[in-house]
Parts: structure tokens; C-alpha cells; sequence
């Protein structure tokens, strides 16, 4: 079997201060990581790997600088990796992002792609069902588990609202997954010695197959109206009653709120 | 000159603080308090190559360098001693002399379990009367056809309890003195061989540090480690390496301690402010980590002449006089800036305190360091 994995470097957002005057981000001294969901991805697929046999492709699309979460999946013990890089893809949103992506997809050959719900960083989940879209394949998302028959079939535990779905689903397909899905390994020391010297192959617009025209900020329609820090919450209130009375304050405040009639 | 790590350094750092933050700190104090050796963390080390740093991959190891050992002991020590000196003695004590001094057939037997963890190692050279004295051993190896017959005592031994293979000395030749100690590896299980009284002890108390029982054991001369009577320069070159690890330990500490204190001074108040606000807190804090990272400078430069495989033991005894003498001095101002709080047992610092104090006696002591540093220096 032959699975690929999308990863994405993010600022570790756990690490993440708001300047309190603009409001924006400081990014400077933040530690740059493997996406959580990313990596429970990446794990997933190694388990399959270790469990059935597989060979696991990791691709990235970044900066150079992203360079360094290839050699961590190598270090895991991933077996290619290609890094996505070309001033073409620059100022990309997820769907011009998604483009760049599937364009390199439709150069490899795999039975199962998978990617993280979504990115620490935007929160979007988008990436991956566009993914699944421009290269017309199955997707479930929101996995919390998937396992694999051996020839062509997977079984998939999907988490909705409610509880879980199950699901049969045939190769190829897309799948996004949860960072509770799984512990991702540590890197291995041994693995960690060789990562450099391993080859991550290079890719830019020219390797892949894409039309230009949906890619970087041309091909990006989000435009980002309006950042700003959420105000802090106002303090509660808080009573030191007994039980009956407290059951009959929520109840009250509740009604208040309308949340309930 | 570079003071940079290498990026395979770099990606190492990351992985081994982010194990010992999630899978070793959660237990240092429990290790401590129950004087539990903790078997699970290095089962988890074991898996992912840890115990195995040097070891080159054609026996089974990770094939990393000294500088890479050093910062997995240094990063496991500032969140739990214990295990730093777990990977230390294992891995400097008994893995490296059978990497530097044994046969073919004797690495191929050993190493590939030491390096995946399978098995861990320990060392015995320290006897009731032979501590500095190492010459005054009192264990003897009778040759007796093919085999030895060992008799004697060790005591101190780390690891000893949970070790498979053991790197021991014993007197082949009581004539002369250090020129008549021979260097056996000796396994776990083997008839007369057996673990005596474990050790109540002050600080690392997770580690297992026991004696070591020989009643007529007989030993196959195969298991003679180097050559007959040259036991002596294999226990020192071996403590030269383990010194690395131990001024690696100590680094960890220190640097353990002072990650505590920077934390706790800024959220313990009095006299209505952080007690960071104060100008001795201040500069405590700077004397700290001045004396911490010069520590680390000496450490990784020692490391590195030992992979680049030149000569490093004044560098050794260099690292491991200063680490050690600064751990102590820096976990005794973090108990002093954690105040009453730092005495009790509620804050990790009263344990890195006495964790500190080994760092000055074990594998040289600092008076030790002190004589080889001046003996190179007056040649």
C-alpha cells in the first residue's frame, strides 16, 4: 500500500503571546512544529506501515525553513519526502493551497491520503476535503481511527457530533484526522542521525500540474477583512448557596439568556 | 570556531526535551519518594534508541556522537537525575569499555542488546577499601585452566539491581598493584554472582545503587575484558568518558533547578510584588545561569574532542570539577529564592539539592578532578 501524508509547519501556538497594543501576533522566539493533527496523520499511517507494510510518502508545501518537519518524518520513520516551494504558491489561502497540493498529488501514485482535520494556526479544516474535491476522491473527515483489510477496503471510525460513525470505504481516498486519534511516536534517535542524509526532493510550480491561474495570491479569493484579539471574558458571578437554591439561580440565568424557554 | 549544534543536534534537542518533559518529569518525584528505579522510562528510552546514543549502527545502536549522549543526559537530568544516570552509567560505565576494549565476538554478544535496551549495563570498580584508591582492590581472579574463579565484593554500583551485564575489575596479580587488575564482563545470573544490599541514599534515589557478591565464580577467560593485567587503564580511560555523562548530569540539574526558580520567581509575591522585581533575585538569577552555561560550554567541548577523537581528559575532569561544584551551588540558591516552599518536598528543588551532591563524589571525586587537572598542568 501506498499512503501519502500532508503536513504543515505552524507556530506552536501553546508558546503564542498577543502584543497587547496591535493586537497581532508575536512570532518572533516561537518554536515552529509539526502540526498536531499532521502528526497524528503521519502516525496513523506509520502504524499501518508498521502493522501491514507501507510505503509513506510526507509532503509539505512552506517556505524553506519547513525543511526541518520533512527530516522529523524521517526521523519517525517515513520513507520520501517532498517539500512544495516556489514564490508561484506564495500568499496562498487554503484553496489556492489545496491546488498546489493536489497538483503535486497528481504526480504521485498513492492508495490512501491523508491529512490533519486542521492547521493549529487557522483553524480552518479546509485543506483537505479541497483536496479530495479537485482530485474527485471519496473523503471522510474528522477520523478517529481507520483500519486496513490488506487488499482494498477500510474500515474508518468517524467522529460526528454525537458519537461515531463507521464506515466501509474503498481505495483511493482521502482522509483528515484527529490529533485524539492516536500518540504520535517520538522521533527515533538512530533516525534522527541519518534524517540529513536522506534526499527531500525539491518541487516548484514546474513539477507539478496545476493551472497557474489557482495558485498564490492570484488564485486565493479569502481576503482577511479585520484581525483583532478577543476581549477578555467579564468576570461571574458567584453565589455560595445551597444545592437546591444554586439548581434554581442557573435555571433563572439561563431564561435570561434565552437559552432556555 | 562554531558553537553551533549541528541540525541533527538540533532535531535531536527537540525530541529528547519533549520526551523527558511528557515522559520523565511526571515521575521524578514519585521515583524519588518510593526510591523507585523507574523501569517503565526506560523501557520507553529503549525504544526509540536512547540507550544506544554512541553506539554505532552496525551493532544495533544509534550511531550519534558524545555531544548528542551528552545533551540526552543533560536534558534527562534537569527533570529527573535518576534517569540521567541510569543512561550514564549504562551507557559511558559499561557500553563504551566493551566498545574500546573488546573482542569482535565480545561486541557482537553484548552491544546489540545494550544499545536497543534489551539489557542494561552497570560497572563495578568501587570496593569497601578501593574508592579513589582503586589500586587497593581487593577482588580476586584466579586463573584456573580455561577459566576464573572471582572472589570479592563491590559496592555503589549503579544500575546494579535491573543491570544484565556487568564490566568488573578484579586483582589478577596482587604483586603489582595497579599493573596486576584485569578488566571481565560478567552476566547477570551467572552461579555465584549475586546482588547484595541496596543502598539508602540522599539524592538519585531511583537508581538502584547496590553491592555486588562474588563466591567462586568461575568465569570463562573469553569473558576477560581487554588483556590480562591491563585492567587499570580500561577503569580509568572508562571513567574518563563517564565523567562526560556525570558533568552532563550535573549541567541538567543546574539547569533544572534554575528553570524552577525563574518560574517560581515570578509568580511568588511579597512585600506586594513578584519576587523577580527584587535586585538580589536578579542577580542570583544572572550568577546562576553564568556559572550553569559556562558549564555546558566545558561539557559539550569535552564531548566533542572525544568524537573527534583526540585526547580529553583534563577537558573531562575540567567539566565534571565545574558542573558539579556549580550544580551544587546553583540548587542551593534555588532552595534559598524558593525560601520555606524550596525546603519541603511540594517543589522539585529540595530534590535537585540533594541530587547535586552525588555529582561531586562519584566517578572522581572533585578533589580527583583537581589532581588530574594540576598533574597535566605541572608535568
Amino acid at each position: 500500500m501506498k499512503i501519502v501524508v500532508c503536513i504543515k509547519q505552524v507556530p506552536d501556538t501553546t508558546e503564542i503571546k498577543i502584543d497587547p497594543k496591535t493586537g497581532t501576533l508575536i512570532r518572533d522566539g516561537v518554536p515552529s512544529i509539526m502540526n498536531p493533527d499532521d502528526k497524528s496523520g503521519l502516525e496513523m499511517a506509520l502504524q499501518l506501515k508498521d502493522e501491514k507494510g507501507a510505503h509513506v510518502t510526507v509532503i509539505t508545501m512552506g517556505p524553506p525553513q519547513a525543511d526541518l518537519i520533512l527530516r522529523e518524518a524521517y526521523a519517525m520513520g517515513v520513507d520520501r519526502a517532498i517539500h512544495l516551494t516556489d514564490r508561484k504558491f506564495a500568499g496562498a489561502d487554503t484553496l489556492a493551497t489545496s491546488h498546489a497540493l493536489a497538483g503535486a498529488l497528481r504526480k504521485i501514485d498513492f492508495d490512501l491520503l491523508i491529512t490533519g482535520r486542521q492547521a493549529i494556526d487557522g483553524d480552518t479544516a479546509q485543506v483537505g476535503p479541497q483536496i479530495a474535491e479537485h482530485l474527485d476522491l471519496p473523503q471522510v473527515s474528522y477520523l478517529e481511527d481507520l483500519k486496513f483489510d490488506g487488499e482494498k477496503t477500510f474500515t474508518m471510525k468517524r467522529h460526528i457530533e454525537e458519537g461515531y460513525q463507521m464506515l466501509e470505504v474503498e481505495a483511493p481516498c482521502v482522509v483528515t484526522v484527529l490529533s485524539s486519534a492516536n500518540n504520535p511516536r517520538y522521533m527515533n534517535v538512530g533516525g534522527i542521525v541519518d534524517a540529513y542524509q536522506k534526499e527531500v526532493e525539491v518541487w516548484g510550480f514546474n513539477e507539478i500540474e496545476v493551472d497557474e491561474k489557482n495558485l498564490g495570491l492570484k488564485g486565493s479569493p479569502t481576503s482577511v477583512h479585520k484581525a483583532f484579539a478577543r476581549g477578555l471574558k467579564p468576570a461571574g458571578e458567584l453565589y455560595e448557596v445551597e444545592t437546591d437554591e444554586a439548581v434554581g439561580i442557573i435555571i433563572k440565568k439561563l431564561k435570561e439568556k434565552f437559552i432556555l424557554n | 570556531m562554531d558553537f553551533s549544534l549541528t541540525k541533527e543536534q538540533v532535531l535531536f534537542q527537540q525530541m529528547i526535551k519533549d520526551f523527558a518533559e511528557r515522559e520523565v518529569k511526571p515521575l521524578a518525584a514519585e521515583v524519588d519518594e518510593q526510591e523507585r528505579f523507574p523501569i517503565e522510562t526506560v523501557e520507553k528510552m529503549a525504544k526509540i534508541g536512547i540507550m544506544g546514543i554512541p553506539i554505532p549502527k552496525q551493532y544495533g545502536g544509534a550511531g550519534g556522537n558524545n555531544v548528542m549522549y551528552s545533551m540526552a543526559v543533560e536534558e534527562l537530568s534537569a527533570v529527573c537525575a535518576t534517569t540521567g544516570v541510569i543512561v550514564s552509567a549504562h551507557t559511558s560505565l559499561c557500553a563504551a569499555p566493551i566498545m574500546e576494549n573488546g573482542t569482535e565476538a565480545q561486541k557482537q554478544k553484548y552491544l546489540p542488546k545494550l544499545a536497543s535496551g534489551e539489557w542494561i549495563g552497570a560497572f563495578g570498580l568501587t570496593e569497601p577499601n578501593a574508592g579513589t584508591d582503586a589500586a587497593g582492590q581487593q577482588t580476586t581472579a584466579v586463573e584456573e585452566g580455561d577459566n576464573y574463579i572471582i572472589n570479592g565484593s563491590k559496592i555503589f554500583i549503579t544500575n546494579a539491581e535491573y543491570a544484565h551485564v556487568y564490566v568488573i575489575f578484579a586483582m589478577t596479580d596482587k604483586s603489582k598493584g595497579t599493573r596486576g587488575i584485569t578488566a571481565f564482563i560478567i552476566e547477570k545470573g551467572t552461579p555465584g554472582f549475586s546482588i547484595g544490599k541496596k543502598e539508602k541514599k540522599m539524592g538519585i534515589r531511583g537508581s538502584a545503587t547496590c553491592e555486588l557478591i562474588f563466591e567462586n565464580v568461575v568465569l570463562p577467560k573469553e569473558n576477560m575484558l581487554g588483556k590480562l593485567n591491563k585492567g587499570f587503564g580500561i577503569a580509568m580511560k572508562t571513567l574518563d568518558g563517564g565523567r562526560i555523562g556525570i558533568a552532563a548530569q550535573a549541567l541538567g540539574i543546574a539547569q533544572g533547578a534554575i528553570n524552577e526558580t525563574v518560574r517560581y520567581v515570578k509568580e511568588r509575591k511579597q512585600f506586594g510584588r513578584p519576587i523577580s522585581g527584587f535586585q538580589n533575585t536578579q542577580f542570583q538569577l544572572a550568577d546562576m545561569n553564568t556559572k550553569t552555561e559556562a558549564s555546558r560550554m566545558l561539557v559539550r567541548k569535552a564531548a566533542n574532542k572525544k568524537d573527534q577523537k583526540v585526547p580529553y581528559s583534563v577537558d573531562a575532569a575540567m567539566c565534571k570539577l565545574y558542573a558539579a561544584e556549580t550544580a551544587m551551588e546553583v540548587t542551593n540558591k534555588a532552595v534559598q529564592l524558593h525560601g520555606g516552599y524550596g525546603y519541603t518536598r511540594e517543589y522539585p528543588v529540595e530534590r535537585m539539592m540533594r541530587d547535586a551532591k552525588i555529582t561531586e563524589i562519584y566517578e572522581g571525586t572533585s578533589e580527583v578532578q583537581r589532581m588530574v587537572i594540576s598533574a597535566n598542568m605541572l608535568k
